[in-house]
């Protein structure tokens, strides 16, 4: 099968690797038909995540149609359309129980190298590095899915892949970052990054009730579809946020903060320069600029919720204000296997068009442009799905208006 | 004063487990958490026995050497050098004994044989005229000292010979530890699982299968990375039914071991913690415990794995893994990885 594999810090490449097969009596494989590049593929990307191996196949937003399932799978069978959630998840130890599936003990075959770098391990993750199990990704033609039983969500003929998609992780990703701000009706909630995460978090947040929803990014089209699911937004690059925010909510700050942007956040000024000198030094692990933002402007007593990825050690976050301003904090990855049922209902109800983020469609062979354009935001750059058997040269040609693949439900938004 | 380390396990009832540490001996300082690596407390005798050892290897060096320099410093006279030959390959032959041999008691008894020769070799140094009967003296009094410690540690493993602290397991190079792991699952069925002998080799990586010979004995067969397959007998010196085990190799046995399981509940509807303690003589030495250690070929790393493997199969039914999986090409690096088994996947 065609699969895109990882080689090092900025260096992709679509290759053919062997079919997946069963390992496990609890496995299945699905055939992929799309699979989306995520913000947490950028840290990859560029080199930021630990414990990657040259060789590893990436990629953990997929969906598909199941071709095989071990003898342990009772509620899949073959031909069933799914959506694939990317933690890995038992179903059976104490944190699956509780719906901590992000946790689980059971999935992490390395468990001892995340313990040692975090002093306990979570769940395994799809495509995300040795630390988190090492297991292939599914930016590719199938995927093995261990534990089928538990993760995987069949849904609805009626709806398109794009509408289904993002249950694997962003929506669920943003849906859990406002669920955790405990947000009263009327509250007011910021988020920092416009991206996948941030304007599910923000669409989320309204949906939970929230008064008022500040989105904070850069880039005009992201901005704009801020706007376009209701929330005030502002331009960093015009503006002094924490300034901004305080003016805005009468002195107090936001009710609830969420930071969507994770350890590659941008700044201008001496921190900016800081933050990039002293991680390209390996002196600092991430670059936190919105999550000290966020910890500053939160109002007395509010909720700070990261669903950006941090991987290591912060620099310069103002933790006194955690403590004398009684902040709560939470954060994790998203326990995504209990969101499933919940959230395609709303998408069944139309209370949302999750589709609504996807800017670029390319075949699986363009995967590294793909990577790059989203990394860099270019040609406004939002959502890339990626499409394993999309005929390359018809999409290669981003002149063609013709369907992706035959029983393709969207068009293609060429630019 | 050697312990028995099956009781200690049992010694932890459950309203002990907050003092967890008294159920070491009391002679390890609990400056270090778990999991604990310590050099056995209770081996007085053996680690004296070890020091002996080496003394008997410098003292027949040193009288194989030189043996007219030991003649005269002993003041026996310059013309005894065959003799003191003699007592120098006597010597180097208990050194060797006491260090290579698992029950060092005998040999330490032939040390004590010959420090009473010496004494009737030095006493004849004593004659009156004798230029050298000063030193002779003194070294007639070092040597009846030396006696008292060999006849002493002699006498002491002797007495708990029978013991396997002592015999087969006890080696000076003994290593202790202890790990554990927290499970969903009751303690009846934690102990059914790991009872049913047919299931350790499902969890236990380095195990190839393990037979029963009859009701408490076990004849066990090792993987072992070195190639060469080691196998064993190996029996339950306890066994209480929903709460713990105990086994201990029986002597012969090339990795001589002995441990413990526990299965003590944690609360109501809380599942189990399953405490694991091992003693073994590392394979090679200290060195090569910790080389194995850095690869993690190390007993303490492969029983923690264990431990997890333990508990996927109970909880799960599987454990997790991503062996055969597909990947692109592996670097040196990933292939060594590999090799090394620091990472699961190929
Ligand atoms: N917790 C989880 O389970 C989970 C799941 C998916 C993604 N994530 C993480 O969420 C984060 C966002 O993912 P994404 O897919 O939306 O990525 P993305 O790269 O599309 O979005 C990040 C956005 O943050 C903006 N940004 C950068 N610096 C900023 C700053 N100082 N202030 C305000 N905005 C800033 C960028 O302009 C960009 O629009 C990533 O860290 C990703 O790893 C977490
Ligand atoms: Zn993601
Ligand atoms: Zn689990």
């Amino acid at each position: 099968m065609k699969a895109n594999v990882w080689y090092g810090k900025e260096h992709m490449r679509v290759e053919e690797v062997p079919d997946p097969r069963i390992l496990n009596p609890r496995d299945a494989i699905i055939r992929i038909t799309s699979t989306a590049i995520c913000g947490s593929d950028l840290h990859i990307y560029g080199g930021y995540i630990p414990g990657m191996l040259a060789g590893d196949i990436v990629g953990h937003e997929f969906m598909g149609e199941v071709v095989e399932v071990g003898q342990g799978v009772r509620n899949l069978k073959v031909g069933d359309r799914v959506v694939n959630p990317f933690p890995i998840a038992c179903g059976n130890c104490f944190f699956c129980q509780q719906s901590q599936f992000s946790l689980c003990e059971n999935s992490n075959p390395n468990a001892w190298m995340a313990e040692k770098m975090w002093g306990h391990s979570p769940a395994g993750l799809f495509g995300y590095s040795h630390l988190l199990g090492g297991y292939a990704g599914g930016q590719a033609q199938y995927a093995r899915i261990p534990f089928a039983d538990v993760g995987p969500v069949k849904v609805p003929d009626g709806l398109s892949d794009e509408q289904v998609l993002f249950l694997s992780d962003v929506f669920p990703t943003g849906y859990m970052a406002a669920e955790q701000c405990q947000i009263q009706p009327g509250d007011t909630v910021a988020v920092w990054g416009c991206g996948p995460v941030g304007l599910f978090a923000i669409k989320s947040a309204q949906l939970l009730g929230a008064g008022r929803v500040i989105a904070i990014d850069r880039f005009p089209e992201r901005l704009r579809k801020a706007g376009e699911w209701s929330a005030e937004v502002l331009n960093y690059e015009q503006v002094d946020v924490p300034e901004a925010l305080q003016e805005m909510t009468g002195g107090r700050g936001p009710d609830a903060c969420i930071d969507a942007v994770g350890m590659e956040g941008h700044s201008h000024g001496v921190f900016g320069a800081y933050d990039r000198v002293k991680q390209s030094l390996m002196l600092e692990s991430d670059r936190p600029p919105a999550l000290r933002e966020a910890l500053k402007v939160c109002r007395n007593g509010g909720t700070v919720s990261i669903p950006g990825v941090y991987g290591g050690f912060l620099d310069k976050v103002p933790f006194g204000s955690i403590v004398n301003r009684a902040l709560t904090i939470k954060s994790g990855q998203t326990h995504v296997q209990r969101y499933l049922a919940p959230l395609l209902k709303l998408i069944e109800q139309g209370a949302i068009d999750p589709s609504f983020i996807v800017t670029h469609r390319l075949p699986l062979e363009q995967a590294p442009e793909g990577y790059r354009m989203f990394r860099d935001k270019e040609d406004s750059c939002i959502k890339v799905v990626l499409k394993p058997w999309a005929d390359p040269p018809t999409l290669n040609s981003r002149q063609s208006s013709g369907e992706v693949e035959p029983q393709s439900e969207a068009k293609p938004h060429l630019h | 004063m050697a312990t028995d380390f099956t009781q200690q396990g049992f010694s932890r009832s459950p309203q002990q487990r907050a003092t967890v540490t008294s159920a070491i001996p009391s002679q390890i300082p609990s400056r270090r958490s778990y999991p604990r690596r310590q050099r056995l407390p209770s081996l007085n005798g053996v680690a004296l026995a070890q020091g002996l050892g080496w003394f008997s290897i410098a003292l027949g060096a040193a009288a194989l050497i030189a043996p007219g320099g030991v003649s005269q410093l002993t003041g026996i006279g310059g013309d005894r050098r065959s003799v003191v030959r003699g007592v120098g390959i006597r010597e180097l032959a208990s050194g060797v004994g006491i260090l290579t041999q698992r029950n060092p008691a005998p040999w330490l008894w032939s040390r004590a044989a010959g420090d009473v020769l010496d004494l009737a070799l030095l006493t004849s140094g004593l004659r009156p005229g004798n230029p050298g009967r000063g030193r002779a003296a003194a070294a007639v009094a070092a040597v009846a000292g030396v006696l008292a410690v060999d006849a002493l540690a002699a006498a002491h493993l002797t007495k708990h010979a029978g013991h396997p602290l002592v015999s087969g397991v006890a080696a000076p190079t003994d290593l202790y530890f202890e790990t554990s792991i927290a499970t969903a699952k009751s303690p009846e069925e934690c102990y059914r699982f790991w009872r049913n002998i047919e299931n350790l080799p499902r969890f236990m990586e380095s195990l190839e299968s393990v037979r029963a010979l009859d009701e408490r004995r076990f004849h066990w067969v090792a993987k072992g990375p070195a190639a060469a397959v080691r196998e064993w007998d190996c029996e339950i010196t306890e066994d209480r039914p929903g709460a713990a085990l105990a086994w201990r190799t029986l002597n012969g046995a090339q990795v001589p071991n002995a441990g413990s399981v526990i299965f003590e509940p944690v609360g109501p509807g809380r599942g189990t913690i399953v405490r694991l303690s091992i003693h073994y003589s590392p394979v090679g030495g200290r060195l090569t415990a910790a080389l194995a250690k850095l690869l993690r070929q190390d007993p303490q790393s492969q029983v923690r794995e264990d431990l997890r493997r333990f508990k996927q199969l109970l909880e799960t039914g599987e454990i997790a893994t991503t062996r055969g999986q597909p990947t692109g090409r592996r670097s040196l690096i990933g292939r060594a990885a590999r090799r090394w088994r620091l990472t699961s996947s190929n």
